[in-house]
């Protein structure tokens, strides 16, 4: 299985791994992600998963991602896991969490919330919903997480 | 309580010892004095009636207020800052009470200055001095807060007036009944929340079946301009009007409430029978407002 693994999405040396996104989802990851046109950039859509029956992956040799990219990344993929690699080996697997308080990642969709008219961060807070919502702090409107635009 | 911005902010004890202190004053047992204390009241939206009410409320307890209404008169239209405004009359002023279309803006009004700011309405999301201004008209007439069954009807969708006082008074186990027109009803995220804390509510489209077994019924005006066709108002607007011969097996504790002002959605008929509550709940408001105010100082 891994082998046939390897031919579909080949192996990095050094960069970031996203494995476990949730399919059809690998599109918004790219999104996210802040890529100069360089980057060599691998990308697998609806692979086999143990964990997700389906998943997309993501390679990208040669880039550390920042703090906001991963924690956008988890806002759109909550399963995935952020896998270093160092010369061809796994040096660090996190799995992703929503942070409990957004900061600055969220354009509230709420035309008439204060954070599209005034030039301020906006703020959203996890709920307890099922499935998941944030709340803005500002307007208090929730929503789905598929319902609002991730900053770049 | 350091700013009063959302009904969400506050806790069952916090709400229950501003009843407390809103009934002291009505009964003169608290006199607070508010002499050289000076309320900023911002009104970038018209409001006559809330904007009187604080003024009275401040006046009231020796205070003085500055007003501000509309953006017409200020550097908000030459390109100030929002931000700018609100720390220039922070400067001046002991409190900060403002009303805004913008959804939110009393929160980050709160963010960015070093005095209590109250939020008199923004936009369609909050009303806290309406809601806790309702809750003592509801605690006054009823001598509870809990287990009661209070009806919301009219307008559920806009009415931020109704949206705050369900989330309020969802801390004291009531049982709701929503009657609107189907397109005006309750939003969802409110039915959610109040799914979430397991309280129960119904759901229906005519004032007159529906009223005789709750100790309260608040009513909220439906706007003409809501409806896309006139005629569909027209054919409508009958099945919201409270008119007396409806109250005749209501219960005896029953009390009509109405944040005002009204226009048709109850008729005159009503106002001289025991149930009408409107302009006592307006009297209410000042008491209530003095209460948040002499709490904000920290004068009681």
């Amino acid at each position: 299985m891994s082998q046939i693994k390897q031919i579909k999405v080949n192996a990095i040396k050094n960069g970031t791994v996203i494995d476990h996104i949730t399919a059809g989802k690998v599109r918004k990851v790219l999104d996210i992600l802040e890529l100069d046109g360089t980057e060599i950039v691998m990308v697998g859509m609806n692979l086999s998963s143990k964990k997700l029956n389906r998943k997309d992956i993501v390679k990208i040799e040669n880039k550390e991602l920042s703090r906001n990219e991963v924690n956008s990344i988890a806002l759109v993929a909550p399963n995935a896991t952020l896998i270093i690699i160092k010369d061809f080996e796994v040096e660090k697997k996190v799995s992703l969490e929503i942070p409990e308080n957004i900061e600055n990642l969220i354009v509230c969709p709420n035309p008439k919330c204060i954070t599209n008219s005034e030039d301020i961060k906006s703020k959203f807070r996890l709920t307890k919903d099922e499935p998941v919502k944030v709340r803005c702090f500002y307007c208090e409107k929730k929503y789905l997480i598929d319902e609002v635009k991730i900053k770049k | 309580m350091k700013n009063l911005i959302s009904m969400r902010d506050l806790s069952k004890e916090e709400i229950l010892h501003l009843m407390d202190v809103t009934g002291k004053i009505e009964e003169g047992k608290i006199v607070p004095d508010m002499q050289r204390k000076l309320a900023a009241l911002l009104f970038f939206e018209p409001s006559t009636r809330t904007m009187f009410s604080f003024d009275t409320a401040m006046k009231r307890m020796n205070g003085d207020t500055i007003i501000m209404s509309g953006t017409g008169q200020t550097s908000v239209k030459k390109g100030e800052s929002f931000a700018d405004t609100l720390q220039t009359i922070a400067q001046y002023s002991d409190i900060i009470i403002m009303r805004s279309p913008v959804e939110g803006a009393a929160r980050y009004a709160s963010e960015v200055v070093d005095i209590p700011v109250v939020n008199a309405g923004d936009g369609a999301n909050q009303h806290p001095t309406q809601a806790l201004l309702d809750l003592y008209s509801i605690v006054k007439t009823q001598g509870t807060l809990e287990n009661l069954s209070i009806g919301l009807a009219g307008d559920l969708r806009f009415g931020r007036t109704v949206h705050s006082l369900a989330q309020a008074m969802a801390l004291f186990n009531v049982k709701f009944k929503f009657i609107s027109p189907s397109f005006l009803k309750m939003p969802q995220y409110i039915k959610d929340d109040l799914k979430s804390q397991k309280i129960e509510f119904e759901e229906y489209e005519n004032i007159e079946d529906n009223i005789d077994d709750l100790d309260v019924l608040y009513v909220t005006r439906i706007q003409k301009e809501r409806f896309a066709d006139p005629e569909d108002y027209e054919k409508l607007k009958g099945s919201y009007i409270l008119e007396r011969p409806m109250l005749s097996n209501v219960k005896e504790n029953l009390k009509v409430m109405h944040p005002l002002p009204r226009v048709d959605e109850i008729h005159t008929d009503v106002d001289n029978t025991e149930f009408a509550y409107y302009f006592p709940q307006a009297k209410n408001g000042v008491f209530t407002r003095q209460a948040i105010i002499s709490i904000l100082l920290g004068e009681v």
